[in-house]
């Protein structure tokens, strides 16, 4: 399962949120979505998951038009998790992942959270309410959620954002292993550079809206003649745009 | 649509009453005060009126009624703002459901809701008052589902807002229902409103519901085709209520609300 991005753009208003970009995301690959707070990185992860609508151009999963194919079809097939989105704080981490198990149309559901939660290293605090958890519990709940289904495509928006570093290397790790043991297409947006260079395949920048560099982490640091990706990235954040 | 999807929406709803007792109180507490202070009105108009012959039944009757039509409308709107609070409104939007089956799990759970707070209330008037609902004999069903179908129309209203207006819309919510009592004729009869509001009011389908309540109670007589007429309004409220929620909810994907909505 791949995606295609073609000339998606989205305006609120008098404000072009995203600019006409265009990517791929190969099967199997993992693609890092970087740039500056604003730049449009959500905008085109909210696009991408259905919950908001392009005003021009097309989303392709898996040869399929997002907006125009069964939405419940396609969304079964993806997941997703971010720190700044939540689980019901007063369920049970086990309540929650039933809840989704069963969203989700998860046969065996039993026996997929017992997996997933010895995995994550959840089950300690299984029948704890969600709200009363640490942020790097919740992290791994939330994890566990976006991992529930399986999914073909998983996106990723600052998964380690505010974990302390020994959580932020174990889900890291957790990703890395989960995706050369499964097969899983990764759109990941980030401004943790390290974590950038470990988990992506190749990465896009984005600035305004816009595209204005992309290629694998090796290729856009030499490029731009910098030691590391922190460097290149504040490079470009803050230079003049780079259409591409 | 997916029933085992309409029953994960609705276990999570259910767990987050079950996990929480003060929750379950609070759904029989407002039902239950409500009956007692319209037990003890009614009781003391029964020494002044010269209209109703049986106060404490009628007014009581009424309130059981419309606290009915209340909770479940609240019902609606509480299970949507949860969502909303608990900042899960992504992840709900996100999974693979569809708007028909979140409905269809939102109005089955808003009846247990309402139920749980209606059926002690109802007990409780029997040996206090001497007021038993079920008097009202087998139109008691088709008024309450007629006050079903309403109720969850004006969750679903409150909803759209929600879904166009964001978390500060919350306070519409609680004041939707105080905002239409007064033309729908729950304690009085129409002809108590002016003729310009009386002309409004029969297009609420509350009217026909109390009116027909009412006529049953002191006539002892039983007007199917009003009874009828009030679901059929109904149902007429609901269709407009579920088309006014699709267009929200694709108005909110073009104004990207959908995504990180929270308090």
């Amino acid at each position: 399962m791949f995606i295609q991005i073609k000339n998606l753009s989205k305006k609120y208003k008098d404000t072009l949120a995203v600019n006409s970009i265009n990517f791929t995301i190969e099967k199997n690959k993992t693609l890092g979505l970087l740039g500056p707070n604003g730049c449009g990185k959500t905008t085109s992860i909210g696009m991408m998951l259905g919950l908001i609508k392009p005003s021009s151009g097309e989303i392709l999963i898996d040869n399929k038009n997002l907006e125009t194919f069964k939405r419940d079809e396609i969304l079964s097939r993806i997941n997703f998790a971010s720190p700044y989105i939540e689980l019901p704080k007063k369920l049970t981490v086990r309540q929650n992942l039933e809840v989704y198990g069963r969203l989700y149309g998860i046969k065996d559901l039993e026996n997929r959270i017992e997996e997933i939660s010895k995995d994550l290293d959840i089950k300690n605090f299984f029948d704890r309410k969600t709200g009363e958890l640490s942020s790097g519990q919740k992290n791994r709940v939330s994890l566990a959620k976006s991992l529930i289904n399986k999914p073909e495509i998983l996106f990723l928006d600052e998964p380690t954002a505010s974990l302390d570093p020994d959580i932020g290397d174990f889900v890291r790790s957790y990703i890395q292993k989960y995706r050369s043991e499964n097969k899983v297409t990764v759109l990941l947006a980030s401004h943790n550079m390290n974590e950038v260079e470990r988990l992506c395949d190749s990465i896009i920048m984005m600035k305004n809206g816009k595209i204005i560099d992309r290629g694998t982490c090796k290729e856009i640091i030499k490029k731009h003649g910098r030691n590391n990706l922190e460097e290149t990235f504040l490079k470009l954040a803050r230079g003049k745009n780079e259409l591409r | 649509m997916n029933l085992g999807k309409i029953y994960a929406l609705a276990l999570r709803h259910l767990y987050l009453i079950s996990n929480s007792l003060p929750r379950i109180i609070d759904l029989i507490y407002w039902p239950t005060v409500q009956i007692f202070l319209w037990g003890f009105i009614s009781k003391f108009f029964t020494l002044n009126s010269d209209y109703y012959s049986n106060t404490v039944g009628i007014i009581l009757t009424a309130a059981i009624l419309y606290d009915f039509l209340f909770r479940v409308s609240i019902s609606f709107n509480m299970m949507f703002l949860e969502e909303i609070w608990s900042r899960n409104f992504t992840n709900l939007f996100i999974a693979p459901i569809k708007l028909s089956e979140i409905i269809a799990s939102l109005t089955l759970t808003a009846i247990l809701r309402a139920l749980i707070g209606m059926v002690p209330a109802a007990i409780i008037a029997i040996p206090l008052f001497g007021v038993s609902v079920f008097e009202l004999g087998l139109p008691l069903l088709f008024l309450l589902l007629s006050l079903y179908l309403f109720g969850i129309t004006l969750g679903l209203l409150v909803t759209s807002g929600l879904l166009r207006f964001g978390p500060s819309f919350e306070n519409i919510a609680w004041a939707s229902l105080f905002f239409l009592a007064p033309l729908g004729c729950i304690y009085y009869p129409l002809d108590i409103l002016p003729l310009s509001l009386q002309f409004i009011a029969k297009g609420l389908p509350l009217v026909h519901i109390f009116e027909e309540m009412r006529n049953i109670l002191m006539n002892d007589v039983i007007n199917y085709f009003d009874i009828f007429k009030a679901i059929s309004i109904s149902i007429l409220y609901f269709v407009f209520g579920v088309i006014i929620f699709y267009v929200s909810f694709f108005g909110a994907k073009v104004r990207g609300t959908l995504i990180n909505m929270g308090e």
